[in-house]
């Protein structure tokens, strides 16, 4: 078709250099991250979350803080398959929205749930396997916010702040099986966030072993 | 021969760089708006759940006859003043909560499944089976089963094993009534009651969340007390299908799940029942099922609640404030030990 030969328009002269081309991206991934807050937010200030609001926005909640970690954890994985550069260039901020809502998650749960009675959260994760594995994510993950500025990983050194930041693994896990725990009887959504999780451990691991291959040549 | 026109002087060109770099902020930008809505409505759809449904209310059958509240059983015993159990003064909770926020799990796991997907339970045509050590078993239409017996409206807590609560007009009769009528043999210890089997009336029963039909089940005793009912409706209309349509059992000092829905068999038995959140988690789960803010829930703790409607819990009180009358049923018992 004739269409063919028209120059095509849309390659511009020469992309400039790598860091101002994708500037949108973070301030995008971060606004339609916050997105679902304003959401519930509006909902909540409207009396249209349902017979148990509280309940409802806690659910939402902690299911946005499991769906933005495991998005965060997919962005190494995204570029080992695709070799994009792009994925990384989100990877923090995703877990850091993700820590947003963990806090908001728990903040619900201890002041509004629980009306901060300190004595019923304490025997709630002492006594509670449910609460407790979740509570342990949430603390896991403080550490990790604390050091995912530039500083921090300077200050660390890039080893050990990896090391260290490996922890995002254990703390989708613990995720995953606190939601696990929650449901009283269907697994079927926790179970299908659990397999995601494993397929982007399983790229990893695979990575893992065909560079360790290369380097015994 | 033509003029070209005038050209602009060269002040006014944009300069090339100038005009390449405001064509690609306006491509950034709708990048960033693209992909944040993009992002927003993804998180939204995979996380928010859905409006609740709208209920119509079915009235009653208008052949029904219901009786005036004078009819409602007064205070067992003492002066007028006395707490009447059958009907508690507490706020009702309103006919859109009772009819919204329901656990049906035939009908959907989220609460407010039920509602939205209750359009596929008919409840008429309907028949109950009343079979086992019962000197009369019977077959019989639901139009019948509930002319046998006037229905009264009785003002209930309900307490659900979630920690949530309500207070519900429910509408129906005494379940012991219908059990002196169907006369136990010396046999009868237990009623088993079980839900309709019809994967297309209740289309969850095609997952295996649970075993089907949905089993419940009582001591004779507790089946035979004043308080123990089946309700036919609530706040003065026919049960909504996720409430149980069209006949359900309610025992208010028990929580929720003993509540079977939508009954189609009632056994009396010598053996205690299987009952369905039993079989599924006995450790969570026991046969009675008092409410018991003593005994926690592996998950959670039982000693407070949340009235739907408040922000604040409530402490939980046992057999739900039902104690005056049935704690009686369980002398000698360890109810820690039989929850």
């Amino acid at each position: 078709m004739a269409a063919s030969v028209l120059p095509t328009p849309d390659k511009p002269a020469a992309p400039r250099a790598g860091a101002g081309k994708l500037g949108w991206l973070v301030p995008a991934i971060v606004t339609g991250g916050l997105v679902p807050a304003v959401v519930l937010a509006a909902r909540a200030a409207r009396g249209d979350l349902g017979a148990n609001p509280i309940a409802e926005a806690m659910n939402q909640l902690g299911l946005l803080a499991l769906v933005l970690l495991v998005l965060s954890l997919a962005a190494t994985p995204l570029q080992i398959v695709t070799a994009w550069k792009w994925p990384i260039r989100i990877r923090k901020s995703l877990g850091l929205l993700g820590f947003f809502y963990v806090c908001a998650h728990f903040l619900v749960y201890a002041v509004v749930d629980q009306s901060l009675a300190l004595r019923a959260i304490v025997e709630d994760i002492t006594k509670r396997p449910f609460i407790l594995v979740g509570f342990a994510g949430f603390v896991l993950l403080l550490p990790l916010a604390a050091t995912s500025t530039a500083r921090a990983l300077k200050w660390m050194g890039f080893a050990r702040w990896k090391r260290l930041h490996r922890l995002a693994y254990v703390v989708a896990i613990l995720g995953v099986v606190h939601f696990v725990m929650r449901v009283k009887k269907d697994v079927t959504e926790p179970a299908l966030y659990g397999a995601v999780l494993a397929g982007l451990f399983l790229i990893r691991i695979m990575n893992w072993a065909r560079e360790r291959g290369d380097k015994r040549g | 021969m033509r003029r070209l026109p005038t050209p602009p002087p060269s002040s006014e060109i944009t300069p090339e760089a100038r005009y390449l770099r405001r064509r690609e902020i306006l491509k950034s930008a709708g990048l960033f708006v693209g992909t944040a809505a993009a992002m927003g409505t993804g998180l939204v759809a995979l996380t928010g759940r859905g409006r609740r449904a709208t209920i119509t209310a079915e009235p009653l059958p208008a052949d029904l006859v219901v009786p005036p509240a004078s009819a409602v059983p007064a205070a067992p015993s003492g002066s007028a003043a006395a707490r009447n159990p059958f009907t508690t003064d507490e706020p009702r909770t309103p006919y859109e909560d009772v009819t919204t926020y329901n656990n049906y799990y035939e009908l959907g796991l989220d609460k407010e499944d039920p509602a939205r997907n209750a359009k596929t339970l008919k409840p008429r045509p309907w028949t109950v089976v009343f079979e086992g050590e019962i000197k009369k078993p019977q077959r019989v239409d639901i139009e019948t089963l509930l002319k046998w017996f006037p229905l009264e409206e009785r003002v209930y807590r309900m307490r659900c094993v979630e920690t949530w609560s309500m207070v519900i007009p429910w509408l129906g009769f005494p379940l012991g009534k219908l059990l002196e009528r169907l006369e136990p043999t010396s046999r009868a210890k237990y009623v088993a009651f079980s839900t309709l089997m019809d994967p297309e009336q209740l289309p969850f029963q095609l997952t295996d969340v649970l075993e089907w039909p949905y089993r419940e089940g009582l001591r004779l005793d507790e089946a035979m007390h004043p308080l123990t009912m089946l309700a036919a409706g609530l706040y003065g209309k026919s049960l909504p299908g996720q409430n149980g349509a069209p006949l359900r059992l309610v025992v208010p000092w028990k929580y929720g799940f003993k509540g079977i829905k939508s009954i189609v068999r009632i056994a009396l038995v010598e053996k205690e029942p299987q009952t369905s959140w039993n079989m599924a988690a006995p450790r969570e789960y026991g046969f009675y099922a008092n409410v018991n803010p003593d005994v926690a829930h592996p998950r959670w703790s039982q000693a407070m609640e949340r009235r739907i409607g408040d922000v604040e819990k409530r402490p939980t009180l046992p057999f739900n404030g039902y104690a005056e009358e049935v704690a009686s049923l369980y002398a000698g018992m360890d109810l820690r030990m039989s929850y």
